[in-house]
């Protein structure tokens, strides 16, 4: 049940994209159309099931303090190998795709790089590794947290084909518009943090 | 390299009249998350400059040396090793206040505002220019930081680097807080309606993709 919890906690109650704002620049950027929304949202439930547990890995065994040895603590290099570990698993799972699933490559296309400078995989795994998340907690937060960041951005997504017909204040058209809908989705996500679980 | 930019406009340009925040829209994640306060926006614009600053001064003195086709790990690497720096730095001196960042020192690593200005500036210019259009980004988004920190502190809990300005009603003085100023939807509102005004005041027309309007079905 704990794990359950765990699960429903990180997308609904502790949204990256809504409630610690993690990854806004992408959230903004690719939420004008549903279809890439989907796109780049299953791409991040991807990468981040496969990153949250892998880091959760190489801190146990090799950045924790007297993991390796008693007496070493490896724990400052946290950020350099975290983002080299996720820098490498987009490029192989880019090349695993391309060779295996080609149909799912030429969909996500363009979005699979990007996700390597995406702070919402960042942010997770510096959660878990904050929280101290065992392996299997770990699993379930890299598949939540990935799930709550795409519900957020397919919501926006929606939203905003929606917006382009609607008569916005000159100045106010684009950009700004997007920023306050966001604002009003999380204030409907908010709603959710009165669970206590 | 005929064309340089001189160093004053590189410098004040990103300021406000191209300010990353504002206009290129980048950075946002950390601006809207550490703004609840006036200490932690401070904290983070200092060390999101210092990051910046010394990132482009690097990256564009070894921008011969880059291959093209790792360009991005290499900036990553040196982003990462400053950002490591700063946290460690924080730890040793603030340590409570590295703990109300969590993990927004790191994010700095994957902030597109130091991202963006060496993949645009500092893999073209040589390194004191490179220097001081950082800084001027750095500076541009502390700006705006302190803003949105000056706005939400003040009033939602009626302090201002917790120095209480407006006394509350809860210590027996007059002011109701707006405890919504505290909460991250509240961010949202301030920077659309801040992109709002800037687009007014420098007259930036956003056309919108479909005219609505009823004028022109007569």
């Amino acid at each position: 049940m704990d794990l359950l919890n765990l699960f429903i906690k990180s997308v609904f109650i502790e949204n990256l994209a809504l409630s610690f704002f993690l990854g806004m620049c992408t959230f903004l950027a690719v939420s004008k159309k549903v279809k890439t929304a989907i796109g780049l949202g299953i791409a991040v439930i991807v990468v981040q099931t496969i990153a949250v547990p892998v880091n959760n890995l190489v801190y146990t065994y090799v950045l924790k303090p007297n993991a390796i040895q008693p007496g070493i603590d490896l724990s400052f290099l946290g950020f350099i190998t975290y983002i080299g570990v996720i820098a490498a698993l987009v490029q192989i799972l880019e090349m695993f795709l391309d060779k295996y699933v080609p149909s799912l490559y030429s969909a996500l296309g363009i979005f699979l790089p990007l996700i390597t400078v995406n702070c919402a995989i960042f942010g997770g795994v510096s959660f878990m590794v904050q929280r101290e998340y065992n392996f299997t907690e770990s699993v379930v937060y890299g598949v939540g947290s990935g799930t709550s960041w795409a519900i957020a951005l397919i919501l926006l997504a929606a939203v905003r084909e929606k917006l382009k017909y609607a008569h916005t204040p000159n100045g106010l058209n684009g950009l700004g518009i997007v920023f306050i809908t966001a604002g009003l989705i999380a204030l409907g996500f908010m709603s959710f943090s009165g669970i206590k679980l | 390299m005929s064309d340089l930019p001189s160093a004053k406009e590189v410098f004040t340009r990103p300021l406000i009249k191209d300010n990353p925040v504002m206009i290129q829209v980048l950075g946002i994640c950390s601006s809207l998350a550490v703004s609840s306060n006036m200490k932690t926006a401070l904290v983070m614009s200092l060390a999101l400059t210092f990051v910046t600053a010394f990132s482009n001064l690097i990256i564009s003195s070894i921008r011969k040396y880059i291959p093209n086709s790792v360009r991005i790990i290499a900036q990553m690497t040196v982003i990462a090793s400053l950002v490591i720096i700063v946290d460690q730095l924080l730890k040793a001196f603030s340590y409570d206040l590295s703990k109300q960042l969590s993990v927004f020192v790191g994010l700095i690593i994957t902030n597109c505002i130091v991202m963006g200005r060496a993949e645009a500036f500092a893999m073209k210019y040589p390194p004191v220019l490179s220097f001081l259009d950082g800084l001027g980004n750095g500076i541009g988004y502390g700006i705006i930081l302190c803003f949105l920190g000056t706005v939400r502190e003040l009033f939602g809990s009626g302090k201002w680097f917790d120095i209480t300005l407006l006394k509350t009603v809860n210590d027996g003085g007059w002011y109701v807080p707006n405890g919504f100023m505290l909460m991250p939807p509240c961010a949202f509102f301030l920077i659309g309606l801040l992109i709002w005004l800037t687009n007014q005041v420098y007259k930036i027309n956003t056309k919108p993709e479909y005219d609505t309007s009823r004028k022109d079905a007569s």
